[in-house]
Formats: C-alpha cells, sequence, structure tokens
C-alpha cells in the first residue's frame, strides 16, 4: 500500500511541472501588460521601467520560466504584483477559507445527495423518485449566482438571520463563522448534491439489478440491510471518485459564489490576479489547486481499495 | 466523547459574544486596497482608506479649495521657485514620533528616491526640500510648477513615521504608520481593513467613532444588500440604478457629490498608422460625431440622471469649466452636413474599444444608436481593461471609450493628455498653442491667470477634439438613516472627522 501511494506521488511530479509551464505560458500570451496594470493610471514611465526590471518582465520568457521554478524549489512563490504580498503568505491565507468552504460545502452536498439518490432508486417511479429527480434538476440548473443574491436578499435583508457577506476565521469567532458560511456552503452545496444525487442513483439501480441481491433477499435479509449493507457499499465507489473530483474543484476555488459572498478564499484570490496580471498569484495558485486535485484523486484510489477488497490484489 | 463539554461551552461563549461594537462604522468599498504606503499607492479606493489613515500637508474643503492640515499656511516666492510652509506643532505619528520639518523633509525624499515609490512625477518638479524650523520647510523647485499643492494634498504630501519608514523600507505597506484620525490594526487581503481612533490626534476631539472596517465588497447589488441588512453603515459608488430605491427607503440615507473626472472618447489621431481615418485625421468629423450624442438622454438612459453631462475635463460643477463654452444640445443636421464637409460620401465606419463591462457597454450601444442617426456606423469592441490601455498605448485602436478619476490640480486632468509628450497622450494629439497655453497655465500661481489659459486652450480642443468628452460620475454615497455628519467630497474620498453612528 505505501509503495503503491509512493509511486503515485513520484507521477505526480512530472503532472505538476507540466501543468505550471502550461499555465506560464498561458498567460504569457494573454495580452495586457501587468506593469501598465500595476504603475497606476499615471503610467509614469520611471515606475514601469523599475517594475519591469524588478519583476524581470524583461528577460526572455524561457529564463523567466526558470528563475520561478528554482524559487518554487526552494519554496518561494515570488511575491504578488497587486499587493506587494508573499504568494506563500497569501496562500496562506486563503487556503484555510477555500479548505473550510469546500468541506461545509461537501458538507451539504453530501447529506442531501447520497440519501437522495438512495432513495429515488429504491423507491424508483414513486413520488419520491419524482421529488428528487426535480430538486436535482433545479440544483443543476439554477445558477449560483442568481441563488446567492436571492438568498442574501431574503434570508439576510428581508429576515435578518444571517450576515449578508463577508467572513471570520473559526478560530476567532466560531458562531460566526459558521454564520457567514452557512449560506455560501449551501448555494454551492445544492449544486454539487444535485449531481452526487444523480450518480449514486444510477449506480444504486445497476447494483440493485445485479444476482447477488436478489440471492440476498432469497436469504431473507431485512430490506434495509440488503439496501445499506450489500447494495450501497458497492454503489459507493464511483461516488467516491465523484466526491474526491468535486471536492477538487471546491479546493480551486468557488469564483462566483466567494465573489457574491464576499470570501476572501481561492476563487477571489484567483480572478483578481489575472485581472491584475499579476503572474506570480496565478501560477501559485494553481500550482496548488493542482497538488490539491492530485491529493484527491490518490485519496480516492485509496478509499477505492479499502472499500473493494478486490482491488488490493491489483495493486 | 470527553470533549464535548469543552465544545458546549465554547459554542455558547462564541453565542454571546457580540459581533459590532457601538462606535464601529462599517463602510462598504467597491474594491481591496493595495498597499497601504502613500509613496506606493496607486488606486482611488486606497485614497478612501488613506484619508482616515493618513494625514497630508494639505486637504481640500467640499468646494476644491485648499485647506490646512498638517500645514497651516503656506506661501510662494514671488517668481514662484519656492514654496514656504510651517507645520502644526500639535500633531505626531501613530508611533508616537513628532511631526516636524525633519519628518516631512524624510517623507519627500522617501518619494522622490523609494524604488517602489508612485509619487516621482507628482515631485518631479521639487530639486529639494529643507527644514529651516522645527516647524517650517521650504520646497524649492527645478521650475515655478502651480501644481505643487495639489499633489501635496493628495498621497504626495501625506506622510508616514520616518522611523518606521526607515525600519520597514517598500514593507511599511503592509503595517503603515501615518498620522491621521485612526490607526491601522489590522488587514485580512480582500476581507477587511479595521483601523481604531488615534487618541492623539489634533482633531481627536472631532472623531466620534472608535473603530472603522472597511469591508471590499464587488458586487453593488451585495453591497446594498449589506447596507439594508444592518451590516454596513456606509457605502460607497452605489449604482446609479440604486438611487432611486434608496432614496424611497426610510431606513437609509443618500449623498452625491459630482466628481473632478471625466469620461469621454479618446479619438486616435495621430498615433501610428490607424489614425490615418478621416476621423482620425478631420476634425469636423469628430465635431460631427459629438454633435450626433445627445449627452443629457445618455445621462437619463444609461445613469439614471444622477451623473453630470459634460464637454470639458473639469465639470461644470468646478471653478475650471469654461462657462462661455456649455454642453451643446445635439444637432443631426449639424453632424451630416460637417460630415459632407469633411468630405464623408455614404456611412462612416468607427471602431470604438471599451471596457467590458455592462454600463460601459450600454453606454456605447445608445451612443452607438445616436451616431447611426448621424451617418456613423460605430463597432463596439468591448475590451478587458488591461488589455485596451495596452492596445491605446501601442496606437492599435480608432477609438477608445475611456475616462479619468480627476485631479484637484486642473492641469492633472488635461496637461499629460493632450501636451505633444503627455505620458497619457495615446492619442498623441499636438498642438504648438495648446502646448504653450498648457505650460504656461502650471507655472502661474495666480488662479485668474491660469484659469484664461485653460480657457483658452479648451476653445482649442472644443474644435480639435482628440477627447471627446461625455459626462462627469457622481459620487454615490448611501448610508443607514443613523450615520450624522457625512459632507460629500468632489474627490470622492470618505472624511470621516464630525461624523456620528447612532
Amino acid at each position: 500500500m505505501l509503495r503503491y501511494i509512493l509511486r503515485r506521488v513520484l507521477i505526480a511530479v512530472p503532472t505538476l511541472i507540466l501543468v505550471s509551464v502550461f499555465v506560464f505560458t498561458l498567460q504569457k500570451l494573454l495580452p495586457g501588460d501587468p506593469v501598465l496594470a500595476m504603475a497606476g493610471e499615471d503610467r509614469d514611465p520611471a515606475t514601469i521601467a523599475f517594475l519591469r526590471e524588478k519583476y524581470r518582465l524583461n528577460d526572455p520568457i524561457l529564463v523567466q520560466y526558470f528563475v520561478w521554478l528554482g524559487d518554487v524549489l526552494r519554496g518561494d512563490l515570488g511575491m504578488s504584483l497587486r499587493t506587494g504580498l508573499p504568494v506563500t503568505e497569501l496562500i496562506a491565507q486563503k487556503l484555510p477559507v477555500t479548505i473550510q468552504l469546500a468541506i461545509m460545502s461537501m458538507f451539504w452536498a453530501l447529506l442531501i445527495g447520497i440519501p437522495m439518490g438512495i432513495v429515488s432508486a429504491v423507491r424508483k417511479g414513486t413520488w419520491a423518485d419524482w421529488l428528487a429527480n426535480i430538486v436535482a434538476l433545479s440544483g443543476l440548473s439554477v445558477p449560483n449566482f442568481w441563488l446567492g443574491i436571492m438568498l442574501i436578499l431574503l434570508v439576510s435583508v428581508n429576515l435578518g438571520w444571517l450576515p449578508a457577506s463577508g467572513y471570520e476565521s473559526p478560530f476567532v469567532d466560531l458562531k460566526r463563522s459558521f454564520q457567514t458560511m452557512l449560506m455560501p456552503s449551501l448555494v454551492l452545496g445544492t449544486g454539487l448534491a444535485a449531481a452526487l444525487m444523480r450518480h449514486t442513483r444510477s449506480a444504486m439501480l445497476g447494483v440493485l439489478q445485479s444476482d447477488y441481491i436478489r440471492t440476498a433477499r432469497a436469504k431473507g435479509l431485512a430490506e434495509r440491510r440488503v439496501i445499506l449493507r450489500h447494495a450501497f457499499r458497492n454503489a459507493l465507489l464511483p461516488v467516491v471518485t465523484l466526491t474526491a473530483l468535486l471536492f477538487g474543484e471546491l479546493l480551486a476555488g468557488a469564483v462566483l459564489t466567494e465573489q457574491i459572498f464576499t470570501i476572501p478564499g481561492f476563487g477571489k484570490l484567483v480572478v483578481d490576479a489575472v485581472f491584475n496580471r499579476d503572474y506570480a498569484v496565478v501560477q501559485g495558485v494553481v500550482l496548488v489547486t493542482a497538488v490539491g486535485f492530485i491529493l484527491m484523486n490518490l485519496l480516492a484510489d485509496v478509499l477505492y481499495v479499502l472499500l473493494n477488497p478486490r482491488m488490493r490484489d491489483a495493486l | 466523547m470527553r470533549q464535548r463539554p469543552l465544545w458546549a461551552a465554547l459554542l455558547a461563549t462564541a453565542a454571546f459574544a457580540g459581533h459590532v461594537s457601538a462606535a464601529d462604522l462599517r463602510i462598504g468599498l467597491q474594491e481591496d486596497p493595495d498597499a497601504l504606503d502613500p509613496a506606493q499607492a496607486r488606486t482611488f479606493v486606497g485614497r478612501i482608506v488613506f484619508e482616515s489613515l493618513c494625514d497630508k500637508l494639505v486637504n481640500i474643503d467640499n468646494a476644491g479649495n485648499f485647506v490646512p492640515e498638517l500645514a497651516t499656511e503656506w506661501a510662494w516666492s514671488a517668481d514662484g521657485m519656492t514654496l514656504t510652509m510651517k507645520l502644526r506643532t500639535d500633531a505626531k505619528f501613530h508611533d508616537g514620533e513628532p511631526i516636524n520639518a525633519a519628518a516631512v523633509v524624510a517623507n519627500i525624499e522617501r518619494g522622490k528616491t523609494l524604488e517602489e515609490s508612485r509619487r516621482k512625477s507628482e515631485l518631479a518638479s521639487v530639486a529639494s526640500v529643507a527644514a529651516t524650523g522645527e516647524h517650517e520647510v521650504v520646497f524649492t523647485l527645478t521650475k515655478p510648477d502651480a501644481t505643487l499643492v495639489a499633489q501635496l494634498s493628495d498621497r504626495a504630501g501625506m506622510l508616514v513615521s520616518p522611523k518606521a519608514a526607515a525600519e520597514l523600507g517598500a514593507g511599511l505597506g503592509k503595517n503603515p504608520v501615518c498620522s491621521g484620525e485612526f490607526k491601522f490594526v489590522e488587514r485580512i487581503d480582500q476581507d477587511r481593513i479595521v483601523l481604531e481612533k488615534f487618541a492623539d490626534h489634533w482633531n481627536a476631539a472631532n472623531v466620534h467613532i472608535d473603530r472603522v472596517i472597511f469591508l471590499p465588497i464587488p458586487d453593488t447589488t451585495v453591497r446594498l444588500a449589506n447596507l439594508r441588512s444592518g451590516d454596513l453603515h456606509m457605502l460607497e459608488r452605489l449604482a446609479p440604478s440604486d438611487v432611486a430605491g434608496v432614496k424611497a427607503d426610510a431606513a437609509l440615507k443618500f449623498e452625491s457629490a459630482v466628481s473632478q473626472g471625466y469620461q469621454g472618447i479618446t479619438v486616435n489621431v495621430n498615433n501610428g498608422a490607424r489614425s490615418e481615418t478621416p476621423f482620425g485625421k478631420d476634425a469636423r468629423v469628430r465635431q460631427a460625431l459629438s454633435l450626433a450624442i445627445d449627452r443629457e438622454v445618455v445621462n437619463q438612459v444609461v445613469f439614471e440622471g444622477v451623473y453630470a453631462p459634460g464637454n470639458q475635463p473639469f465639470p461644470p460643477t468646478s471653478v475650471w469649466y469654461d462657462q462661455s463654452n456649455p454642453v451643446q444640445p445635439r444637432d443631426v443636421a449639424k453632424a451630416k452636413a460637417l460630415l459632407a464637409e469633411a468630405g464623408v460620401t455614404g456611412r462612416l465606419a468607427i471602431e470604438m474599444q471599451a471596457a467590458n463591462n455592462p454600463v460601459q457597454l450600454q453606454l456605447m450601444q445608445v451612443i452607438q444608436a445616436m451616431a447611426a442617426e448621424a451617418g456613423i456606423d460605430i463597432s463596439i469592441k468591448a475590451t478587458e481593461f488591461a488589455t485596451m490601455l495596452n492596445e491605446q498605448t501601442a496606437g492599435n485602436y480608432d477609438s477608445t471609450q475611456v475616462g479619468w478619476s480627476g485631479r484637484t490640480d486642473p492641469d492633472g486632468n488635461i496637461h499629460a493628455f493632450v501636451t505633444c509628450k503627455g505620458g497619457l497622450n495615446d492619442s498623441k494629439f499636438c498642438n504648438d498653442k495648446v502646448e504653450a497655453l498648457l505650460n504656461e497655465a502650471r507655472t502661474s500661481t495666480d488662479q485668474a491667470v491660469r484659469k484664461a489659459k485653460y480657457d483658452e486652450a479648451g476653445k482649442i480642443l472644443a474644435e480639435e477634439l482628440p477627447i471627446i468628452y461625455l459626462y462627469h460620475q457622481t459620487w454615490l454615497w448611501a448610508m443607514k438613516a443613523g450615520v450624522s455628519g457625512f459632507v460629500p467630497y468632489p474627490d470622492g474620498m470618505i472624511r470621516l472627522a464630525g461624523v456620528k453612528v447612532e
């Protein structure tokens, strides 16, 4: 098992290098001069020249890349052009926020999506199935920014129950932290719940038709046990993969949701960075996100093995 | 399970922890400011924070006149080559260091020499600055420069503690030590900036707020929702479309002030091959477009009537506005006649860049429709802002809908845009007469003399139209009815002395 994990981590290295090269070149292809964005409205030529020199923007792109890579290997992701802060510091500030949002959103997604998927598969064709499908379809088709604004208007402005936007660290004020995260995580979570529900449902339907389920029922096992212990466990495999992928996506930051609820996470950071041509920040965030994605995939594979004993032989 | 009582206790404590205390003032900003160092800062929104955080030598009143802040009085020498300033004797920095002539000298030198400084061009005319007494400084200039007082009323005149600046260098932006009514507490990037009252400030008796919290909330709808829900006390840059709703809400108050800036159409008249068009080369064609636009209708349709139609680099509310050259009414027949006179046969096609946001594009569509009636077909090129500026500087454009946030001194709204070597002259307009007038205007310290020169240059510019001025944005604030004492200023800043929260 340990060797398997180690092998997977090693494979991740070339992936990361590829990702960094890709993002680096793509950014340089973007029109718009970062220095013009940074120099301010006055565009003072002396400032422009100084900034070009300071951020090595006069060097050939290959030199720029290797200088950046060298710094990264020493743990230095560079300086943000917009704020003048080290990128590592910005990431350290935003990553916990994004992780908190991701965990809370995933909590809602799993809490809503999986039971709904099971119920709609077991009660296929009944009103419960229809209801679950309608809920899922709305969850998938209602845009986040619309749902977000509607929730703010209803819950914060009309009812005054929750703060309209903003963020508080759970270590500073736990209650307020949950209050500020409740709406955004619900908005994100319901969208994901819909996808999870659809996947759970189809996986369950597939499994419920298999022979061993018929056998289990023939043995006289309680229906509850058949569904949860025999069918659900097998149906769980594709759901685990999906959950890991969705979680990886959440780590990349939820741009619109963060913008609406003014949450200082990865999404907002990277959008502002792109508009300001803040290369180092975009690079750093993408790199960290890629690492997160790879870790999530690895976690999914490990969970696979734990859930499905047959896969242990494949290691 | 043993930990449960601890968690329960934590939750209970959190539940009783009040979040908003009585004299907090929470202000919603449209963007997150950049570095909080007056020498390095470059954004408008950053200046709003500085207004509370950092005192400057000179301030302005709400009519745009200069008033004392750290400098109590100032005088020009007869030849306009030296400016003598006397300082307050009762002012201190937030770290307790005294504010004296040496501190001013250190700050001006920092602005001129710090590598990261964005103040170099603003202080370019200052040859040297010397302490001529404990509380008196003399600026010696390389050439007469009437705009210097205006520069000293903005970031170039803001003082940071020389001791902190020496220790932190360019890192001062992370932990600014100034001398304003409020001192820096903490900043969480893209989330909040917290300041608290500076008890030793010379004007502390007039400050009724204990803590100011600036919260960047970019979405205008969400910013207003935060105000309505009570999470904010005040917000800046309300959307014009929300003005009616705020005015109708008894729980809210509305304030506004016409800005010092402008929005217009910058035309490529001489910047490379793309200027070789009838639009770029013949002033009559530009006059035709200007006449085809009904600025009042634009204001009503796009901006709900809250902005100010304009035709000059200064708003009609400014003392520098030339009243003898008012905004012309729309005249399609005259526009067509001018086009014919310029030899344009058939319809004229023009490409116009505009920032890729809904409001600016709506503006462009209205202008497009109006121009079409005069025979000018505008194709709108929606472009992301940084790219748009690039194209404009490179001369890769016919025309751009773009503006300027405005400066207190008139020179800041005009000189760099239309003088031959002006740093912001992307149209590459160059006219000897305008050049001479604008250069003379910046050397005189007599307002009447300057006004006459700007009026004269303005008449030529109104004929030549390298920039077709359209309107002046109005700063719009919304606040809780319980906020009192707020005075709107044309620079869009929020001055908190005298402001109270119920």
